[in-house]
């Protein structure tokens, strides 16, 4: 199986390195923008939890685009299965779907804690540290990025076309990002908001992250659901892979 | 080495393959022969894992397809009739990212690709990317890939279709020169010429059926040794003959043009199917 994995995995990271000053740069766009417009928008008078609006906004950021960027793997595998065909190559290659799946996951993860440095070198420049060192902080990347890898490998396998890959960005991912706690304290919420946001993975991911970072202990709860949702959609791509033939 | 037992494939309605059967024996290079949609990639993709069959079973190199997967692709090596090469990478890291999901230590796959690179004539352009190449060379490429792995089985889905008559000339010494070192072609085509220079035997396939299978010459000679083309309203129509004795009869009854020739692969795909080959 680690043959199999490691030329999935090693395929995407010199597709990677050869697009990655492009990458980064598209990776940093977002999380400027966001930062020069709520962040200075907001200036220091909002304060949430004792902390000013940028603290409270970069570890949503690396949430969000942990989320995003693990997600994305999605679209290389869609350009590789109906445009370039290589996807063919590991289809008929003697590898196990585990191989494969992994393979890509990882890739996905890795391009996750990429846009994760980015986030957190602009944040630097906006004179935002936190406590990064921690390796709660890590972990809760790390699973959230998982289960969006995850399920970004098993919705790949399942759609017909780039256009269908497109469908499911726009409406999953996109309020995700904006409703899961990136963006603003989901305890703010009225109750019946607060009950449906709660239902989203990327909620206790951002929970996760912004109190890891802000030095305090989230509790086992949100580490064990994104394990749990992310071996759920782990399996799910297993057996989506065999759906990807014809 | 090939095992090919009442194979079927349907897409909802419509039967791509019904019930087609052949063996292919070690060192034979099998040509299949059909118009476009007749079944030819159907088969090959089935044969290769890509897609799923409706009916029947196969076997490569003794394994099931299917129910030993994993043994049975160890066998082959396959190149597709779109080019599936990552364009983003060199010529070097697309095979060895092959011989990696083939299981190949690092020292084998390095000198397997500086062998195949020599081999197709592209071991000066091991560094460029594959978007850099020309379309012959990909081809080349992807024959040295599919032979990365020393495979017993090579499946060649229209390998020269889209290249022009120089490059496909070359593309024939090379597939033969594979052929010689003792592997199992199984080779898809539409051009007639390819299939009577390559192959041992030929089947033509025609609407998800096996029609016929012999060697190219048994075939031809079942049509006749000599054709004669003549326009009859708007049409071609074509008259075969045994010897050029009856031809030579023919033609003093001839009011109109003609052309006196050999019989082709074509003329008895013709008279086996009642169509042409290239529609």
């Amino acid at each position: 199986m680690l043959n199999g994995l490691t030329a999935v995995y090693l395929r995407e990271m010199l597709i990677l390195k050869r697009r990655i000053n492009r990458q980064i740069l598209s990776m940093s766009v977002s999380p400027l923008l966001y930062l020069i417009a709520f962040g200075y928008a907001m200036g220091d008078g909002a304060r949430f939890d004792g902390h000013t609006y940028i603290e409270f906004l970069i570890p949503g950021l690396v949430a969000m685009s942990s989320m995003t960027q693990a997600f994305a793997i999605s679209t290389d595998i869609n350009v590789a299965r109906f445009y370039w065909h290589i996807f063919e190559e590991f289809q008929a290659a003697p590898i196990s779907n585990a191989a494969y799946v992994a393979g890509e996951v990882l890739a996905g993860m890795t391009r996750a804690f990429i846009a994760v440095v980015v986030i957190l070198s602009i944040g630097l420049f906006f004179k935002v540290i936190l406590d990064y060192c921690n390796p709660l902080f890590w972990l809760a990347i790390g699973l959230n990025s998982f289960l969006f890898a995850s399920l970004a490998v098993g919705l790949a396998m399942l759609v017909k076309s780039h256009a269908d890959q497109s469908l499911l960005t726009n409406f999953v991912i996109t309020p995700m990002a904006f409703l899961g706690g990136t963006f603003f304290p989901v305890d703010r919420l009225p109750v019946w908001a607060a009950k449906i946001i709660f239902l989203l993975p990327l909620t206790h991911a951002s929970k996760a992250i912004r109190q890891t970072a802000f030095g305090s202990l989230p509790g086992c709860f949100p580490y064990l659901l994104l394990a749990a949702i992310g071996l759920i959609f782990f399996v799910i791509a297993l057996k989506c892979v065999n759906q990807a033939r014809d | 080495m090939i095992r090919i037992e009442n194979l079927k494939k349907s897409y909802k309605n419509i039967h791509a393959l019904k019930g087609v059967s052949f063996r292919v024996p070690p060192g034979e290079l099998f040509a299949y022969l059909g118009p476009n949609g007749a079944g030819k990639t159907t088969t090959i993709r089935i044969l290769s894992g890509l897609s799923r069959r409706s009916g029947g079973d196969a076997w490569l190199g003794g394994f099931h397809i299917e129910k030993e997967s994993l043994k049975a692709k160890k066998n082959f090596g396959m190149v597709m009739q779109s080019i599936n090469l990552d364009q983003e990478l060199t010529i070097f890291e697309n095979l060895d990212i092959h011989g990696r999901l083939f299981n190949m230590s690092s020292a084998k796959r390095r000198e397997k690709i500086d062998e195949l690179l020599a081999y197709v004539d592209l071991i000066d352009r091991k560094k460029s990317l594959v978007k850099q190449l020309s379309g012959g060379m990909k081809r080349r490429l992807m024959i040295a890939r599919a032979m990365v792995h020393s495979p017993r089985i090579l499946f060649l889905d229209e390998p020269t279709v889209g290249l022009d008559a120089e490059i496909r000339r070359r593309i024939w010494g090379l597939i033969k020169k594979i052929q010689n070192r003792g592997t199992t072609i199984l080779l898809t085509t539409h051009y007639i010429e390819e299939a009577e220079f390559l192959a041992d035997r030929v089947a033509f396939l025609d609407e998800g059926k096996i029609v016929v299978i012999d060697t190219p010459q048994k075939l031809m000679d079942q049509t006749g040794d000599w054709a004669i083309d003549r326009m009859d309203g708007d049409k071609i129509k074509t008259v075969y003959f045994k010897t050029r004795q009856e031809a030579d009869a023919f033609i003093t009854r001839q009011q109109e043009s003609y052309t006196l020739r050999r019989v082709n692969l074509e003329d008895s795909f013709l008279s086996f199917t009642g169509k042409k080959v290239l529609c």
